[in-house]
Parts: structure tokens; C-alpha cells; sequence
């Protein structure tokens, strides 16, 4: 059965913040209307605070689009804004507004980002990043995500609980230590 | 409890070689479906424990969200529980599905009971899953511990091994990352 390892790997196609040489890299699957994911994203932000630099964070789509009617336009959304340079912020502003994403909301929330609006209005309708979307969900099929939010820590799937904040972060600081002490490893080798 | 304590433990569902035993469940109130019906196809039998329950809503749900995936293979998903048709019926409903729900009511459990995936302690079928290549010959089985969803990456695995395909998601739409990998 699954290994839990993340496939394929973190690499430049990913939305990614932190930086490049972090010692922990945490990446989340996550559907933008689930809500075990809005409940998430504040104690992310919070690990990101506290870990700062020693922390790099990738985020891929993992919508259930038949539970969350407005999972899948959302995540096209994000990368619509990612297009325009500004992911991370459309993906806050959508997490901060879970019980608002209606076309008309998400085209305010492109408004009051100072985005393209007319460019991201074509990019959904255009579908423009649908595939984009689809192959996240499929490499988190592959990966052994089997519900929403799914998170690794350096390509290993974590089976902690993250509703547990200081155990999370708790996690992610050890991981942080062995990290560090790989790359001296390697390093001195 | 570690995996391999649970393999230790696990129970005797029917492995990869032997033929899936033939069967013929209600679909729908008035609808039979049997599985060898199905031959030319490879098959994806899904038992779990019951409808409802929220580790069982995730996996199909899941499963659910993968149609497409299973179906580039040209493989038939079906779900197997003790649950009764009006139950599958509802429940089918409630979280849109697009794959059928078999009822393994009447005599309760037997299909389960014939794979080697039935609780006797619980009165449920375990969480097992199957995967039949076009003979009808399980290629692949899995039991899963009862509280855990499987995910689906085992049986796109052995989907891969029968038909020969390999997954789209590395063939296509990775190959920028592959080529990024060290």
C-alpha cells in the first residue's frame, strides 16, 4: 500500500513560501471549501510565523469537487491570481472567506487584491487552469492523500494530528533539528 | 498497532491468483447487477463497513472524486456494504455518486463472507478492497485496518500492472518535475 511519500516532489511548478534551503518543507493538500482545512490554515500560518526561515510551505489542490461545489473554481482561482504573481494572497483571501465563493465574490476578492480582473474572469471561464488543478489532485492520489487536509513533512506523509497546534509545530521543529542536522551530515561527508 | 502487527492480525481476504468468486447484488430496488457480467473489464470491489460512517464517507467520496482516473483504465468501481438498497439509495444520493452501491443484505454478508472479508464480531465487511483483472482473476487485494480510509494509490498501482498503462499523472503532467529531480 501507500508509502506516504510525496510524488512527485517538491519542484518549480509548485506554489511554494520559505525559502529554498529550509530545513523542513511542509506541504498541504487542501480543498479551499473543506472546512477541517479552514480550521487548518491559521495554525499554518502560525507554524510559518514561528518556524520563519527555517520553514518552507507548498500548497496543491486537492478539491473533492462533488462534496464542494465551489472547491474546484476556487483553486482555479488561486492560480489564476499565481499567474498574476499574488497565489498566496487569493489563497489567504479565499481560506479567510470559506462561506463566500460565489463567482461575484471571487471576482471581488481579485478587485480588492488589485489583480487583472478581466484576465482572471477569462482564465475561469476559459478553464484555463483546470489540468493545472486536476494533475495536483492526481500526484495527491498517488502521494496516498485519502482526505482533506493531508500534510508532509520532507516528502513524508504526517499521520500526527494537526488540529493539535503545539504538537504540529512541535513536529515540525523536530523535523527542523533532523533537517539541519542531514544537511550537515551530507555536507561534511 | 504497527503494520505489520496488523498483517499479523490481518484476516484472510483472498489474495492475488485466485479467481474473484462470481456474485449478483442489488444495485438499485429493481436493478441486479452480476459481476461477471463485467469480464473484459478490470474491476474494483470496494468492501466497507457500512454507509454513513464517516471514515467510509471520505473513501468513497474520495473514490467518487477519482472516476475519471479508474475510468482511463477502463476500470468498473463498485462498493459493497451489509447496507440495504433504500440505504445505499439514500446515501448515494446525499453525497452524489456516480458509482453503484452494491447491497450484501440477503443472506446478509455472503459476498463478503465468499472474499474473506467479513466481521463476524461486527456484522459489517471489512474495509478490503480488490482489484479483478478482464478474467475475472483478483490481481490485487488489500485490507485495511477499520478506522483508516486505503486512499486509492494501491489500486491505481495495480491498475497500472494489469492494463500495462502507466499512471497519466507521471506520464503527462510531470515530466517538468521529473526532469527537475537530481
Amino acid at each position: 500500500m501507500s508509502d506516504g511519500t510525496l510524488t512527485p516532489p517538491v519542484s518549480e511548478r509548485d506554489h511554494v513560501a520559505g525559502p529554498e534551503d529550509a530545513p523542513v518543507t511542509l506541504v498541504e493538500y487542501g480543498d479551499y471549501e473543506c472546512p477541517y482545512c479552514g480550521m487548518a490554515h491559521p495554525i499554518v500560518k502560525r507554524a510559518q510565523r514561528e518556524l520563519g526561515e527555517q520553514l518552507r510551505f507548498v500548497f496543491r489542490h486537492f478539491p473533492l469537487a462533488e462534496a464542494h461545489r465551489h472547491a474546484q473554481l476556487a483553486a482555479q482561482a488561486a492560480e489564476a491570481a499565481g499567474a498574476q504573481g499574488r497565489f498566496w494572497e487569493m489563497h489567504d483571501m479565499i481560506f479567510e472567506h470559506q462561506d463566500a465563493l460565489e463567482p461575484e465574490d471571487i471576482i471581488g476578492y481579485a478587485k480588492s487584491l488589485g489583480l487583472d480582473v478581466a484576465q482572471l474572469a477569462r482564465d475561469l471561464e476559459a478553464g484555463t487552469y483546470v489540468k493545472r488543478v486536476r494533475d495536483d489532485f492526481r500526484s495527491g492520489v498517488r502521494s496516498g492523500v485519502n482526505g482533506t487536509p493531508t500534510f508532509f513533512v520532507n516528502g513524508i506523509r504526517y499521520d500526527g494530528s494537526w488540529a493539535n497546534e503545539q504538537a504540529f509545530i512541535g513536529a515540525l521543529r523536530d523535523a527542523a533539528r533532523q533537517g539541519v542536522r542531514a544537511a550537515v551530515g551530507s555536507s561534511s561527508r | 498497532m504497527s503494520e505489520s502487527d496488523f498483517d499479523r492480525l490481518a484476516p484472510n481476504i483472498l489474495p492475488a491468483g485466485v479467481p474473484a468468486p462470481d456474485f449478483a447484488l442489488n444495485a438499485t430496488p429493481d436493478q441486479v447487477l452480476r459481476l461477471s457480467e463485467l469480464r473484459g473489464r478490470p474491476v474494483i470491489l470496494v468492501f466497507y463497513p457500512a454507509d454513513w460512517s464517516p471514515v467510509c464517507g471520505d473513501q468513497v467520496a474520495l473514490y467518487n472524486e477519482i472516476l475519471p482516473e479508474f475510468r482511463e483504465y477502463g476500470a468498473e468501481i463498485l462498493g459493497i456494504s451489509v447496507d440495504g438498497v433504500w440505504c445505499h439509495a439514500a446515501f448515494a444520493r446525499d453525497r452524489k455518486l456516480h458509482f453503484p452501491l452494491l447491497a450484501d443484505f440477503e443472506p446478509k454478508g455472503a459476498v463478503a463472507r465468499a472474499y474473506g472479508a467479513y466481521r463476524q464480531e461486527d456484522g459489517t465487511s471489512e474495509r478490503a478492497l480488490f482489484v479483478l483483472d478482464r478474467e475475472g482473476i483478483i490481481r490485487w487485494s488489500y485490507c485495511s485496518p477499520i478506522a483508516v480510509n486505503p486512499g486509492a494509490d494501491g489500486i491505481l498501482s495495480a491498475l497500472e500492472s494489469i492494463t500495462g498503462k502507466s499512471a497519466p499523472a507521471r506520464t503527462e503532467s510531470f515530466e517538468n518535475a521529473a526532469e527537475a529531480r537530481p
